[in-house]
């Protein structure tokens, strides 16, 4: 199959980018949509010309490296999939795809569908972890955890942290990320003791950052390769309300 | 080269104990004066990053990757180990150290690997206070699963992402020590070299892969949690950033390098499908829990799996290991899906596969409970092959998965360059010449939590480390050696992607270093090998500049290492006249086609030595096996 490619080129983050058209002629239907793009860009270096930078890493939908905007959809349009998991049996053949970094004030561009998600790690260190040093911890099984907080928690351990909640939102807010952390230690025993001091810390973090406000349009969930809930917004809501009427 | 393990005196099960007592401390004062630098972010860089701070060091922890978080760690699936017994199923420290000293073919050193077995109940209960949500029974207990090469049920696991919950358990750790100023960290940075001064490893030289800007960074001692070098066969499970150039750049410094040739070929992945695959997926090991695994009887039979009646299927593993069936060693079971699909009964459309079925399952337990257990799996399965496992059997085949060789290092995780300390994948240690599975996770954090921090502590205590300023010798030589190297890549200027050179690589090592090797295959590499090498530095393109974000740049680098690295591992390959674990010389096998050692000869570690324009000197160290007897590995 053979698919035309509108690409966004931009040199640096200071600099003025633009989409690009590029044609991909031989196309196989089982290569992943990262490998129809490596091969556009194997093409690219072989007439000296720059190739597309994107970011990648496992390629197996697990370490949230890559992003991209497909068609406007963050993933493209496979349901619960990371762009490196979408194979390009799910286009038409002679299909236009275009093809858009993260968009967000607190991703800028670095260069054409590279952003910087380094906010998404300042959040996490302002509190999304349980203050244990190593060593000196109970025996794990001292704790029993219901199966059911276990598996909830795990729901919503799942996250990877690829940025696509903020990219589909029409407000740049991360509240599904910062919510799915905050969700993940509330819901276990280990993580509630440190619950209030975390959920304001981070979602203070996550404002300075400039990540927009939430206003319940679900698109995060939509999009999310992970299928986070958004009733992890929810519990946030709730974690972040318990801490502001808390005195301490 | 001098190799002394410093294996500490004692019986077996007091060695880290007394070890840990007679290593000297830094007091809480001196600490904040040392610093430390951390490369790698997976489960042994981070714990051991976090860790370090939270002792008191001054800490720099640097990756490649856009967050700490990304670590190829994070692709690990299905569990970790530890001597538990939680299942009271006959588990004990000393079964876990004998599981693996056998698992590994009896490759590895007794000393490191007891201390292994004894530190992985730790790790779980860290795990377990940082939030990691590992799977419960309804009681609200810690469930437990088998893994190969074990009839135990000790592998601890979160769902199949058992390395991500870890990784992000370790990152959580780490971001809590940045968070605090404890550790400065470097994301998108990859070491480019490493700087030995006055004898020891004093820092390194790192490129922003943002700016390109080129840095250089000095501490009192070095890590490197920098993985394996699976990558060099192009098509493997690992993430397609990994890389060698950490530890081969140690290598030329002068770190001897282990046991290049031990690679883990893992026997569950998904079938290459065309020549455009960049990457192989592994379906984790967990899967042959309730999989069976089974090609047709007959030689090209090519019905569909579902017409093909129960007697005319040949469920090898369990004919050939009822021991172990379907759970046999990696090693083993990937061996024995070559030879079904050599001998003409392979399955798909290259006949390279095999089936993997989880019908007996589902008649068993029920579709819910397969679901439970491996949803995420079967997913990711339909999502590259569009095939639905809960109605067709999985087809799979051996991929490149870990590696077992790495910088050597003695008991104290230190390389043959003081300072310069080794942990992970990136060391050669505990597997042997073949690893368990979720073995890796175990030894990562082993590693970077427990044992690393008390024996580098020692290493601070016992020198003294007179301050080095950046501008000295070494440091403006290292800088002066990485800019001229990225120079030359853009001066060739020639026709061909740094990609291309890889696949041809990835093809000549799968062919002839891969999952059987015999003399003739690999004298033919290593002619070939420097012939690819030479057409690299006269025909490869590099486009656009250093000064700037550059993939093909940073690739071209790493390929170039790999380049020399695969030569490394078949010259290893080609000196261990020998089969054990996942070095498989045809040459040496038994009349049934098992691996076949050769104690008398090879019972000891390879270790290599660069030499500067000379084929590099191997040096050995000597396994003794003091508590267990040397067996033929047997899981029949």
């Amino acid at each position: 199959m053979k698919v035309r490619l509108h690409v966004w080129r931009q040199p640096s983050s200071n600099a003025p980018g633009k989409m690009v058209q590029y044609d991909a002629p031989n196309i196989s239907p089982a290569m992943s949509f990262l490998e129809m793009l490596d091969l556009v860009n194997e093409g690219l270096v072989e007439k000296g010309e720059e190739p597309i930078a994107f970011d990648h890493d496992c390629r197996e939908g697990i370490c949230g490296t890559c992003s991209l905007m497909i068609n406007g959809v963050a993933h493209g349009p496979s349901e619960a999939t990371t762009t490196c998991q979408l194979h390009m049996r799910s286009f038409r053949d002679g299909e236009d795809i275009y093809i858009e970094p993260w968009r967000a004030q607190a991703f800028p561009v670095l260069r054409d569908l590279v952003t910087d998600r380094s906010s998404f790690d300042r959040i996490m260190q302002a509190g999304g972890f349980v203050s244990v040093n190593t060593g000196g911890v109970p025996d794990a099984n001292a704790i029993p955890i219901s199966k059911v907080d276990a598996d909830s928690a795990m729901d919503a351990a799942a996250c990877i942290g690829c940025g696509a909640c903020v990219a589909a939102c029409k407000n740049a807010s991360a509240m599904l990320f910062v919510s799915a952390k905050v969700s993940h230690l509330a819901l276990l025993p280990q993580g509630q003791v440190e619950g209030s001091m975390r959920a304001k810390a981070m979602v203070a973090q996550m404002d300075q950052e400039g990540f927009g406000a939430c206003t319940n349009t679900k698109e995060c969930e939509a999009v999310c390769p992970k299928e986070i809930s958004v009733s992890s917004i929810a519990r946030l809501n709730r974690e972040f309300l318990k801490a502001s009427v808390e005195s301490r | 080269m001098q190799l002394d393990a410093k294996i500490p005196a004692g019986n077996l099960e007091s060695k880290w104990t007394r070890h840990k007592f007679d290593m000297k401390l830094v007091s809480p004062a001196n600490k904040r004066k040392k610093k430390v630098l951390v490369v790698g972010t997976g489960l042994a860089g981070a714990s051991a990053a976090a860790t370090l701070a939270e002792l008191g060091y001054q800490v720099e922890a640097f990756c490649y990757q856009d967050s700490a978080r990304r670590a190829h760690s994070i692709a690990a699936q299905g569990g970790i180990n530890a001597a538990k017994n939680y299942q009271g199923d006959g588990d004990s420290i000393y079964r876990l150290f004998y599981d693996t000293i056998k698992g590994g073919d009896f490759r590895a050193r007794e000393a490191n690997v007891y201390r292994l077995a004894e530190t992985s109940v730790q790790i779980i209960d860290q795990a377990v206070a940082q939030g990691v949500p590992f799977a419960r029974e309804y009681g609200g207990l810690l469930a437990n699963r088998s893994f190969g090469g074990a009839q135990v049920s000790r592998t601890f696991y979160a769902r199949g992402q058992t390395g991500q919950q870890l990784l992000l358990g370790a990152y959580s750790a780490l971001s809590r020590q940045v968070g605090c100023g404890a550790v400065a960290l470097h994301t998108r940075s990859e070491m480019l070299d490493l700087v030995v001064h006055e004898g020891r490893a004093r820092g390194i030289i790192v490129r922003n892969l943002a700016t390109g800007k080129i840095t250089r960074h000095v501490a009192d001692a070095v890590v490197l949690a920098t993985g394996g070098y699976g990558n060099t066969f192009y098509l493997s499970t690992n993430a397609t950033g990994c890389n060698v150039t950490a530890t081969y750049r140690a290598y030329k410094h002068g770190a001897g390098f282990a046991n290049p040739c031990y690679t883990q070929i893992h026997p569950t992945c998904i079938p290459v499908s065309g020549d455009h695959q960049s990457k192989l997926t592994l379906m984790s090991e967990s899967l042959r829990n309730d999989g069976r695994v089974w090609v047709p009887k007959a030689m090209g039979d090519k019905r569909s799996p579902t017409s093909i009646p129960e007697d005319e299927r040949d469920y090898y593993l369990e004919r050939k290991y009822p021991g172990y069936g379907n759970l046999a060693p990696r090693d083993i079971a990937s061996r024995s899906a070559k030879e079904a699909c050599d001998s003409g009964r392979g399955i798909g459309d290259s006949g390279l596969g095999v089936y993997l079925d989880f019908s007996a399952a589902i008649s068993r337990l029920g579709k819910s409970v397969v679901e439970e257990r491996y949803a995420n799996l079967f997913q990711m399965y339909e999502k590259i092959t569009d095939e639905n496992p809960y109605e067709t059997p999985m087809r799979i085949y051996p991929a490149v998965h870990y590696t077992m060789g790495g910088l050597w290092v003695d008991y104290n995780l230190e390389s043959t360059i003081p300072g310069l300390f080794v942990i992970g994948e990136a060391n050669f240690s505990d597997h042997g010449a073949n690893r368990l599975g979720a073995s890796a996770l175990m030894q990562g954090l082993a590693d970077g939590y427990f044992i690393l921090p008390a024996t580098l502590s020692h290493y601070l205590a016992s020198n003294s480390l007179p301050s080095v300023s950046a501008d000295a010798g070494a440091f403006t030589e290292g800088q002066a050696a990485v800019e001229a190297r990225i120079h030359k890549l853009f001066s060739i200027q020639g026709s061909r992607s740094p990609n291309s050179f890889h696949r041809e690589l990835g093809l000549l090592m799968w062919e002839h270093c891969g999952m059987a090797r015999d003399k003739a295959g690999l004298e033919k590499a290593l002619q070939k090998i420097p012939e690819l090498r030479e057409a690299f530095w006269q025909d490869l393109r590099v486009t656009g500049t250093g000064e700037a974000l550059n993939q093909q740049l940073e690739k071209a680098g790493r390929v170039a290492d790999f380049l020399e690295f695969g030569e490394l591992m078949c010259r290893d390959a080609l000196s261990r006249e020998e089969s054990c674990g996942g070095h498989f010389r045809t040459e040496y096998q038994t009349e049934e086609g098992e691996a076949k050692r050769d104690d008398e000869h090879y019972s000891h570690v390879s270790v290599w030595e660069h030499q500067e324009g000379r084929a590099p000197v191997m040096h050995k160290e000597s396994l003794a096996f003091e508590n267990v007897k040397l067996a033929t590995r047997s899981y029949k």
